[in-house]
């Protein structure tokens, strides 16, 4: 349809206002990726980021979790499992610091890939944290199948606190920094919910009812541990 | 502080005030001249234009806001006890010019000039107190064009507290439209009617025995309907209580025809 | 086309104010999004400033509007997309169709899109022998009702749960009958494990846009469900249906508007899933949609822009300015008749059904400004109403009677001794007619008003009267 691109443009510039700067504008704005204004509460010390993260993320209601070291990570999601009376079965990014864990394979089912249809617990590992509002960036790629968010019951992401940012713009730049957009970025902020009946709030609407947050986060002051 | 020189301040009446309650225009005299100014009520006044302006009909608000401009230009202020009539003079006469840039010059300079009563005594004036007496609760209902086009809120508080024997409580949603509307109440009367009668039930839900506000349209709108709804609460312009001129009875109450 | 009963506004508001149902359903928002919007705004103390920023972002953009659709068309090509221009619904509808039939698709998810209303896409695939599937739990309860939605963020938000059981139970025969349907979890519980099928079985996703970004070729959605993103990562082919006016220049202005939205919408801080997509699937990921379409529609926006309603194409649907709205609270979104309600629905329904069909849309307001006041991209609705209702004076599409009344009063008004005259004995004549009880409540002439409130009789002289008198 490319008479409709033609009329469509075409009428665009037509109409266009005086107040209109030109097409070298346009390629400046689009090549200046400055940040235009970033809240205070993004702009914080390394600590307070950190912590005001998990705070926003816990108020989304994802339960986090510090633990101090990457091992840590099977006996935290082991207890997940637990907690949650999910069989031992897990759907698994195949990332290659998660596949080096030393996983009790005789106790858990695991299997690296994609999510499917009957997977209950998605594991994957964030991008990047952002402290301003408590949001994982999630990018997409072979080691991190998107599905592992979205099909699962139960998602548990694994973070790094080194990873943990203040504002959005933050994430954007590490991002251009590792060579541009994946398929796929997403913001993930809390467990799916709907209030589309009666106005009342339900959690995992079709996303998951819970959202698990590892915080590897070696350094933090009180003592690792839920919430 | 009050300058020296007493300012020669227009009193726009505005046409439902000068029709239905002449006892706000006589009030804002009053306050006007407690405060220091010289008022002159100019006699080639009508309407500000507003009903046409807000029914699409911009050819006749445009003859009217000339004449307006015409006729309250020469003075240092112009003031009107409406926050309506006041923004429409303040923020929709420069509007109404913009293809012609000599009216549009004298339609900025006037609405540089112009100011609701309430806040013009506190804002411009400097008024904190006025001297008024009367016993009674009364609840305030903030009208939407001073709320909103002109940052009227706490300063009609403000003097209101200061009015020995009044006592102020604020009703939930104090901010929400009265459903008056200019000439919307009576295109849809239905939907003005549920949101005047939602008004109505929040003012007398606080117990108050007066309810104010600083605008005669909404003042009518819930009067009209606290009659017919048979409560016992008192409608009157906020203007009569800080000029200690609210003895006579309220806005539809009965001897109506008592005047000043 | 979607049935515009625009026209019959006065009889649908009607209808709706003694609607029980409705009333108690429009009640729940006032404690919900209104209050924590109020909340989200309070505690975000830069949030003034970000309101001004997108207003100014989008301004830059729609100036160069060309410009900006051409440079998102070039990425989404380099990320392996394809960007199709559609001038109006029509062409949209083929275009959908074609993608269809060239993947095969028996059925069709899709996310939440105010475009996919508008252009009535549902009824035309199912004509067509396509199967759609709304996902959005609201969607798909009003998709089930056979209904239009009632709000731009909360379609169902006029349904209450037993209405929505019963359209549950008509629909999902294959469950047991006696199932228990009572509480809202039990609802969500089915339409989950219904609509999980749905997604898994479907060739084609179909979803909105609420940005694009020209720096990237992304597109994104902000849903808090997680629909819209099983939605396009699970068929085959992802097809985006965006009007054109909804593209921003890069990532880090995407982010100072999405710092708008959620607050201004739900009150939360952020959505729950707020995703970007940029292309198909690359060639190691293990999942994703093979094909990546975007839809580009014009449909009316292009005859908005340069003109003072361009202002109205900033708009990010937040539904900040329906909450807002007492005419809104009082008689919710059906009686607007047509696809978007409430003060932004008012300016726009009459730009793509024609005025004259949406000629009360822009007078069904007090211009309380309350909508302007929390609009986050600051768009004057009210002024924008004002606008329509000139063109609407202009054409003579005003109703007979109020035009001869405007015109009597102006007659008048414009003539200030002849109107100190009629002034004067119409205080008069009110104030004997109101006799002692200082009120009137019969009057020929004013049915509107008597009919909901008395008319507080004149003192008895006009206030210029007396004023002439005492200076004399
Ligand atoms: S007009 Fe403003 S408040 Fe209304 S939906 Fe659009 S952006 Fe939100």
């Amino acid at each position: 349809m490319s008479a409709a691109r033609e009329a469509i443009l075409s009428r665009l510039r037509a109409v266009a206002r005086e107040t209109r700067a030109g097409a070298a504008a346009v390629e400046a704005r689009l090549a200046d990726r400055k940040p235009n204004l970033v809240p205070a509460r993004a702009r914080q010390p390394r600590r307070e980021t950190i912590d005001g993260f998990r705070r926003m993320a816990i108020e989304a209601s994802a339960v986090v979790r510090r633990i101090r070291h990457t091992d840590d990570i099977p006996d935290a999601v082991m207890a997940i499992l637990r907690s949650e009376n999910r069989p031992a079965r897990l759907a698994m990014a195949p990332d290659a610091m998660l596949e080096a864990l030393g996983w009790n394979r005789a106790m858990v089912e695991i299997r690296s890939g994609r999510a499917e249809a009957h997977d209950e617990v998605g594991l994957s590992v964030a991008f990047a944290g952002i402290a301003e509002t408590g949001t994982l960036m999630m990018a997409s790629g072979p080691t991190s199948p998107a599905t592992l968010g979205f099909l699962p019951e139960s998602h548990i992401v694994v973070l790094s606190a080194d990873d943990v940012r203040g504002a959005y713009e933050d994430g954007w730049a590490l991002l251009r920094a590792r060579g541009g957009l994946p398929r796929t970025v997403n913001f993930i902020t809390g467990p799916s919910r709907s209030a589309d009946i009666e106005q009342k709030l339900q959690m995992g609407a079709h996303g998951p009812r819970n959202l698990h947050i590892l915080l590897i986060d070696p350094d933090a002051a009180e003592p690792p541990g839920d919430r | 502080m009050m300058s020296l020189k007493r300012p020669r301040v227009a009193l726009f009446v505005t046409c439902l005030v000068d029709l239905f309650r002449p006892t706000v225009g006589f009030a804002a005299i009053k306050l006007l001249e407690a405060a220091g100014c010289a008022v002159e009520v100019p006699r080639l006044q009508t309407c500000c234009g507003q009903p046409a302006f807000n029914s699409g009909d911009s050819e006749t608000a445009r003859a009217l806001a000339r004449s307006v401009v015409g006729a309250f230009e020469g003075y240092d202020y112009v003031v009107a006890p409406s926050g309506s009539c006041g923004g429409m003079i303040k923020k929709h006469f420069p509007e109404l010019f913009e293809h012609e840039p000599g009216w549009r010059a004298r339609a900025e300079a006037l609405a540089a000039k112009t100011f609701e009563l309430v806040s013009f005594l506190v804002d411009v004036r400097k008024l904190d107190r006025v001297s008024a007496r009367f016993s009674g609760t009364v609840t305030y209902h903030d009208s939407c064009s001073g709320l909103r086009e002109l940052g009227v809120k706490e300063q009609p508080r403000r003097l209101l507290a200061s009015v020995e024997g009044l006592r102020l409580v604020e009703h939930a949603d104090a901010e929400t439209c009265c459903g008056f509307g200019g000439t919307f109440c009576v295109k849809y009367p239905e939907i003005s009617t549920h949101m005047v009668a939602e008004k109505c039930a929040q003012a007398a839900k606080t117990g108050a025995g007066h309810l104010l506000a600083g605008d005669l349209g909404c003042l009518l709108n819930m009067a009209g309907r606290m009659r017919r709804e048979g409560r016992a609460v008192s409608v009157r312009h906020v203007a009569e209580v800080l000029a200690d001129m609210a003895e006579g009875p309220g806005l539809g109450e009965a001897a109506g025809r008592w005047s000043p | 086309m979607v049935a515009v009963t625009s026209p019959a506004f006065e009889a649908n508001a009607r209808a709706a104010l003694v609607d029980a149902k409705l009333q108690k359903a429009l009640g729940h928002i006032k404690d919900g999004f209104v209050q924590r919007r109020t909340a989200a705004a309070a505690r975000l103390p830069e949030f003034d400033a970000l309101r001004d920023l997108a207003k100014e972002i989008k301004d830059h953009t729609l100036d160069h509007l060309d410009l900006y659709l051409a440079h998102f068309e070039r990425r989404v090509t380099e990320s392996g997309g394809v960007v199709h221009w559609c001038r109006d619904a029509a062409e949209a509808r083929e275009t959908v169709l074609t993608i269809c039939h060239a993947a095969g698709a028996k059925s069709v998810t899709k996310g939440k899109s105010m475009v996919g209303e508008e252009i009535a896409l549902n009824d035309f695939l199912e004509k067509n022998g396509i199967e759609p599937v709304e996902t959005d739990l609201g969607e798909y309860i009003i998709q089930l009702r056979r209904e239009p939605p009632s709000h731009i963020i909360a379609p169902a938000i006029h349904v209450n749960k037993e209405q929505v059981a019963e359209a549950f139970r008509a629909a999902h025969t294959e469950l047991p009958a006696d199932r228990p349907l009572e509480e809202p979890a039990a609802l969500l519980a089915e339409a989950r494990a219904m609509l999980r099928r749905k997604f898994l079985a479907a060739d084609i996703g179909i979803t909105g846009a609420n940005f694009l970004i020209a720096e990237t070729g992304s597109t994104v959605i902000v849903t808090n469900e997680g629909n819209g993103d099983l939605t396009q990562m699970l068929p085959r082919v992802h097809v985006v249906l965006a009007s054109i006016e909804k593209v921003v220049p890069t990532l880090e202005d995407v982010s100072t508007i999405l710092r708008l939205l959620a607050r201004s919408a739900t009150g939360q801080e952020f959505s729950v899933y707020t995703t970007f997509s940029t292309g198909p699937r690359r060639p190691a990921d293990l999942d994703g949609p093979e094909q990546f379409h975007v839809i580009l529609l014009d449909n009316g926006r292009s005859a908005m822009l340069g003109t003072p309603f361009q202002e109205m194409l900033r708009c990010i649907r937040c539904g900040a300015c329906l909450n807002h709205c007492p005419v809104y609270g009082a008689v919710g979104g059906h009686a607007y008749g047509w696809v978007y309600p409430g003060p932004m629905g008012a300016v726009l329904t009459p730009w793509l059904v024609g005025l004259d069909q949406a000629k009360h849309l822009p007078n069904a307001s007090t211009f309380c400004g309350k909508c302007e006041s929390v609009c986050p991209m600051r768009i004057p609705l009210p002024g924008l109403m004002r606008r329509l209702r000139e063109r609407a004076h202009l054409e003579r599409l005003d109703a007979p009677v109020a035009r001869g009344a405007l015109a009597a009063w102006s007659f008048v008004a414009r003539r200030p001794r002849l109107y100190c005259a009629v002034a004067a004995i119409a205080a008069r004549t009110l104030a004997s007619l109101g006799g002692r009880a200082g009120c009137l409540r019969r009057l020929p002439l004013a049915r509107g008003w008597m009919q909901g409130r008395d008319m507080p009789a004149p003192e008895g002289r006009t206030f210029m009267a007396q004023w002439r008198e005492r200076a004399r």
